[in-house]
């Protein structure tokens, strides 16, 4: 068997189904939270905000909040997805099953990362209906969408494996993710910054990331394309060689 | 025939410096029923998670089927199953989704034929639309079995298989066994009812703060280890034991109307026969007699608090007979 492609099947769908189960968690709030965030900054204050780099507001945030909303429920999806097992104990199946850690980590974050994708798919076709939308580079925006996904599943992963308590799976999306993402550009161009903190907000890594996705919309940029694209790919390679090493290792699976 | 299961030189410490397992070997055959006994904490659990590869190994190594579990894995792996000793469940999937995602996880393609003939095995059938949670502990057992047959392992590992269960269930579990070793399985099972392995194991081994102090099997284990004990209630009070009988297996109690004769199950030394035939020629009359037989638990309780020295077992009852009977 060179790959065990039942087993990432059956891991794959069981991830799936959960998220059918839990639809309004999964899917329903975050659409009605970014819903929530057109219709407050996007109508009511957006209408009285002045263009951004020569787009409305209301569609200039669009990105920063598919961004969002991709990037925590990513984490999400893929720290539980992979801790809940460990919390219940069923964890032993997967590890006596003839799965590779390769097969591990494609089945887990495979499927955050398509959760997280219908999500942002789903967040883009609501916010039309709040404004004026266009996306100058669909492929660049469908790239963006999938690779961030896949690098913050990625994330989420070796979090819920190092995750020992509930407390620990919520700590760094709520306070490193969430806190870099609004500071990251969702709201805003960096370039309205003080030159200072322009310089400080290029070590935020999700300036990259969101620059390069709304550069995919609108064919503006905060920094350029080739640099969000290529430190975007090292987020990737990163948690790659982050989750090699849990396997390696056993790191918090295996006594 | 190569056996299903080779352990050389095993050993096992945790990041805590306790060492669980010390320089375990172990051969299993293909088809026997082996039956792993040990007090809690003897390293049992830990043996087998190392096999099924929950736990890694500190040194040695282990083959499944010639297949070493570290580098030929996927092939080691495909041919265990596990029940492990928690029930670990998925609280909110269905009977028949969680029993065909583990078939699916072993890399074996659907078959609904043989689920369902699982299930139906388990009298779980009613069940397989209903949420695991609706479950009782029995038969969340039978599921865990359920799963870790779906895959049709030939060596199945049953951890503690009928802890929380009905005694009814127990027997029909013990027939379930059975019948998977009829159907080629091999079987390694670890349990706290020592009666479940003289039941059902073809050999026994013993785990002890970590080291196999005894493997064998179990009919000649307890034939060398165990012990009888003949007592016979003596028709009238006996002044003194006859001077030929004058041996220390041999004794008379304080109201001297009880005889005891222990011996060897094994047959070493004066039987039961000579004893009664010697009794009767000296005119001694008994009116009735009982029999004791050292289970396999004795000899388990013995042989793990005597320190692993081959000792006697204690004795527990197994026949009796009534009214007079004079020594053949």
């Amino acid at each position: 068997m060179l790959l065990n492609l039942y087993g990432i099947r059956a891991i794959y769908e069981f991830e799936m189904a959960r998220t059918r189960r839990t639809l309004m968690q999964s899917i329903v709030a975050p659409v009605i939270s970014t819903a929530l965030y057109f219709i407050v900054f996007g109508s009511a204050i957006g209408s009285r905000i002045s263009q951004m780099e020569g787009i409305t507001y209301g569609a200039f945030i669009v990105p920063g909040l598919i961004m969002l909303s991709l990037l925590t429920q990513s984490i999400s999806n893929a720290s539980f997805g992979i801790y809940f097992p460990k919390f219940t104990g069923t964890i032993y199946e997967i590890l006596s099953a003839p799965l590779s850690p390769l097969e591990i980590t494609l089945s887990y974050v495979g499927a955050a990362a398509s959760k997280s994708i219908i999500l942002g798919l789903i967040i883009l076709a609501t916010s039309a209906f709040f404004v004026p939308l266009r996306i100058d580079h669909p492929a660049w925006m469908l790239l963006y969408l999938l690779l961030t996904s896949v690098t913050f599943s990625m994330m989420g992963f070796i979090i819920g494996i190092w995750a020992d308590g509930f407390e620990k799976l919520q700590a760094i999306p709520l306070l490193i993710v969430t806190p870099l993402t609004f500071l990251g550009g969702s709201f805003y161009s960096i370039s309205v910054l003080p030159p200072f903190w322009q310089k400080v907000a290029l070590l935020n890594p999700v300036v990259y990331l969101i620059s390069g996705f709304r550069w995919s919309f609108y064919s503006i940029e905060d920094v350029s394309l080739w640099l969000s694209l290529g430190m975007t790919v090292s987020f990737l390679m990163v948690s790659v060689l982050a989750v090699i090493w849990i396997f390696k290792t056993g790191y918090r699976l295996k006594k | 025939m190569n056996p299903i299961l080779t352990i050389s030189h095993l050993n096992k410490t945790f990041e805590s410096g306790f060492q669980a397992l010390k320089d375990i070997n172990l051969s299993i055959e293909r088809g026997e029923i082996f039956a792993l006994l040990g007090q809690n904490g003897a390293g049992k659990t830990t043996l087998i998670s190392i096999i099924c590869g929950i736990v890694n190994a500190t040194s040695g190594t282990v083959s499944v089927a010639g297949k070493d579990i570290a580098h030929h894995y996927r092939d080691a792996r495909s041919l265990i199953g596990l029940v492990p000793q928690e029930l670990y469940t998925d609280s909110f999937e269905s009977v028949w989704n969680t029993v065909s995602f583990s078939r699916g996880l072993f890399g074996k393609p659907p078959n609904p034929a043989l689920i369902e003939k699982i299930l139906k095995e388990l009298s779980l059938w009613d069940k397989r639309d209903n949420k695991i949670i609706t479950l009782s502990g029995g038969m969340k057992r039978r599921l865990m079995i359920a799963k870790a047959l779906s895959h049709e392992p030939q060596l199945l590992f049953l951890d503690e298989p009928t802890a929380g269960v009905d005694v009814s269930l127990r027997k029909d579990m013990w027939q379930l066994v059975k019948a998977l070793q009829t159907a080629g399985t091999t079987i390694i099972l670890t349990t706290h009812y020592i009666e479940e392995a003289e039941e059902m194991a073809d050999r026994i081994g013993i785990i002890r703060n970590g080291e196999l102090i005894l493997v064998d099997e179990k009919l000649a284990l307890m034939k060398k280890l165990g012990k009888k004990e003949l007592t016979l209630q003596l028709a009238g009070p006996l002044d003194a034991i006859p001077a030929e009988l004058n041996i220390p297996e041999l004794s008379l109690s304080a109201n001297r109307l009880e005889l005891k004769y222990t011996f060897e199950s094994s047959g070493e030394g004066m039987g039961a026969a000579d004893v009664l035939h010697k009794l009767s020629t000296h005119g001694i009359v008994f009116k009735d007699l009982q029999t004791r037989q050292s289970t396999l638990e004795d000899i388990f309780v013995d042989l793990v608090n005597a320190g692993g020295k081959e000792t006697s077992a204690a004795l527990a009852p197994t026949a009796t007979t009534g009214e007079d009977h004079h020594a053949a």
